[in-house]
């Protein structure tokens, strides 16, 4: 399965990114391959609106089931929910300590948006 | 003719120009109040309500029977406000410009359009004044589908139109602005004033439009505006003073012709001097 | 963790011209070291008095316009026939169509079905964002272009930069200049951040216009709070304002007097409180009054 963290950085040291829709990027990580890839969010944070909407088709595109992040908003979470995937939420410093959590089956889902949309 | 009154900074008396210039036109008038995130004329100007419309943009409503998730529409979409992850689409309604464009590329026929309330469109008459007001819907982002639907219901035959625009420069000035006859911008002389005075001179210049200038608050800051507007040839049609009476009666929703007859005759000379402007100008 | 919430005061006003950058101006002389964010992006005033250095120059592109090749237009009103902004003009007898920039709405359904390919769809260069020093603090401020859409993004673009540069530069406060109605620019400043600050003035229009932005506020779960400048021109008019504001459930920051002082101190390029104007009290006791 894959799931992605959203991250400002490229490996699993990097700082986790409380934000999804304006994320700078995501690490796309492969729990069956223990892999991971780097996915760039720069198209969602430039975009004259639906950020979450976009980032959303950009984790789909690289195939996630799960999507681990901080916060999640309205329009975003309507999307994810359509395209099928889990949104876990973590405080987690880093990448690392949120699959740590992850696969411990410590981080919590949720079922609705958590924060107000932004208008783009 | 139709008239449109404008300005780059908020607060310098458009409405206050709008309200009492159509009180001093006398003949057949129509007031359109194109702020429609805060229409203030009908403080000003009381009267019989004579209609009350509600405006919707058309939106996409997918039929899930013939969609077979495709993903046109949403690859089409400049907007994302529809989307379509192999599932059947989904619609962000508040996201949606009404451009009709994934109605069209839809392959299977499946989208038709539906209305989405933004605001109403409603109508008094106060003596011998048509008060035509926008008022957008709280959380509409969009407020240029709801002006254009104010000025669809303008008759401009043989009637003085009037066009109280919001503040700012971009999209909704501009539609309010486009098509009009002649733009007055009010300003104050002050550097604020001069500073967004210099940017609506610059947009309305882009629009092509004949205009001139109001001078509220004379004396409140410096000469500097006087000095722009004989730079740039601007026409200054009406200087008003910085008259704490005016700001009083303005509190309470009164019009300054009323409330200060003095002031008549500065209104009805504006008039005059709009008319020789737009002749001149022509 | 980035992306954390920065704490943010948007001042809002409604109704337009009631006083929201002199107040800002004062602001950001009286907070210890707070990021500014001007986001009144048809016609920002703010560079006015903090008199910004500019360090960094940002074009703003979003979105895209339509543009006909004229050489290869057929002039068969197929563009015309599907925009539904009224932003085609039609060319003379048998001449090329052209589009309005002005009322183009990116939406692309012309380009999509010329049926000869004539219309191109570039990228709008829609404004710029700046990113500046100024003596209370760094400053992020746009232009948004004559007659631009996507306002609402710009102003998105310079809240974030705001938020990045006080994340980056440990800064605890952002204090973003708003803009005046209740649309796109509005909403887009709104969102998402930690408290809004009403200005209004004591007049029939004043306390309309306050209903409504505080309706938006209560819409989006912003706390609020609201300050009434000027507010000796009309006693029972404030009075009736707070009273409005308290129902709705916002608190009172307090209340600043009608004061010539405002505009002298515009005048000189200096915020109020840098001044002996008698106002300056009055602003002083509503930032207090914040909490900040």
């Amino acid at each position: 399965m894959k799931v992605a963290f959203t991250t400002s950085g490229q490996n699993l040291d990097a700082p986790m990114d409380a934000r999804f829709g304006r994320a700078t990027g995501f690490l796309v990580y492969d729990t069956d391959s223990d892999t991971f890839e780097p996915v760039d969010n720069q198209q969602s944070v430039n975009t004259a609106q639906g950020a979450g909407i976009q980032a959303t088709e950009a984790i789909v595109r690289h195939g996630a089931n799960c999507l681990v992040t901080g916060h999640c908003g309205p329009n975003a979470f309507r999307a994810l929910s359509a395209a099928g995937i889990r949104i876990y939420t973590t405080e987690a410093a880093t990448v690392a300590e949120a699959l740590e959590a992850f696969r411990a089956g410590t981080l919590a889902t949720i079922n609705s948006a958590d924060v107000e949309g932004h208008w783009s | 003719m139709i008239l449109a009154v404008a300005s780059g900074k908020g607060g310098t008396g458009k409405t206050t120009v709008s309200v009492n210039l159509a009180r001093s036109t006398g003949s057949a008038v129509q007031l359109l109040d194109c702020d429609v995130e805060e229409p203030n004329a009908h403080l000003f100007l009381c009267g019989l309500k004579t209609g009350s419309e509600i405006v919707t943009i058309p939106i996409p409503e997918v039929d899930e029977s013939l969609c077979d998730a495709c993903g046109e529409c949403g690859r089409f979409c400049r907007y994302h406000a529809i989307v379509s992850f192999g599932a059947s689409p989904l619609v962000f309604p508040e996201m949606c410009h009404g451009c009709g464009g994934c109605t069209l590329v839809c392959p299977r026929g499946a989208i038709r359009e539906i209305g989405r309330r933004v605001g109403v469109v409603e109508t008094q008459e106060v003596d011998g004044i048509t008060l035509i007001q926008g008022r957008i819907d709280i959380g509409v982002a969009m407020a240029p589908p709801l002006i254009r639907a104010v000025k669809s219901r303008m008759n401009s035959k043989g009637a003085t139109v009037i066009l109280d625009a919001p503040p700012g420069t971009s999209c909704p000035v501009i539609a309010t602005l486009r098509g009009s006859d002649y733009v007055l911008l009010v300003t104050e002389p002050t550097p604020f004033g001069l500073h967004d005075l210099r940017l609506a001179v610059d947009m309305v210049r882009e629009l092509t439009i004949p205009f001139g200038v109001v001078v509220n608050r004379m004396g409140v800051g410096d000469d500097r505006v006087h000095q722009f507007c004989r730079e740039q040839e601007i026409p200054i049609l009406l200087e008003i003073p910085d008259d704490r009476r005016i700001a009083e009666a303005y509190s309470r929703g009164e019009l300054v012709v009323d409330a200060l007859p003095e002031y008549r005759s500065h209104f009805a000379t504006l008039l005059w001097n709009i008319r020789d402007s737009r002749r001149s100008q022509s | 963790m980035t992306g954390m919430k920065v704490q943010e005061l948007v001042i809002i006003s409604g109704k337009g011209g009631t006083g929201k950058t002199s107040l800002t101006a004062s602001f950001a002389v009286l907070a210890a070291f707070p990021i500014l964010a001007d986001c009144d992006v048809d016609a920002a005033d703010l560079h006015l008095i903090l008199a910004p250095t500019i360090r960094e120059r940002h074009e703003f592109r979003s979105g895209n316009e339509a543009v006909i090749r004229s050489a290869d237009c057929i002039s068969c009103e197929k563009c015309f026939d599907v925009c539904r902004f009224g932003a085609v003009v039609p060319g003379g007898e048998g001449e090329a169509f052209a589009i309005d920039p002005v009322a183009c709405e990116g939406c692309g359904v012309c380009v999509r079905f010329c049926p000869v390919a004539a219309i191109d769809f570039p990228e709008s260069l829609c404004g710029e964002w700046l990113v500046s020093e100024t003596r209370c603090g760094p400053m992020v401020h746009a232009r948004l272009g004559v007659a631009a859409e996507n306002s609402g993004k710009l102003v998105s673009t310079v809240r974030s930069e705001a938020r990045r540069l006080a994340e980056e530069n440990k800064h605890g406060l952002v204090i973003v200049d708003g803009p005046p109605g209740i649309g796109c620019p509005v909403i887009a400043s709104l969102t998402g951040t930690s408290q809004a600050l009403v200005v209004t003035e004591p007049t029939v229009s004043g306390e309309h216009d306050l209903e409504r932005v505080l309706k938006l506020a209560q819409h989006f779960g912003i706390p609020t709070s609201v300050c009434v400048n000027k507010w000796d021109l009309n006693p029972a008019m404030t009075a009736q304002i707070e009273a409005l504001a308290l129902r709705s459930g916002a608190r009172i920051a307090g209340r600043i007097r009608y004061d010539n002082g405002v505009t002298a101190a515009q005048m000189l390029g200096k915020a109020v409180v840098e001044t002996e104007a008698p106002s300056a009290g009055d602003i002083r006791l509503v930032w207090k009054s914040l909490g900040l």
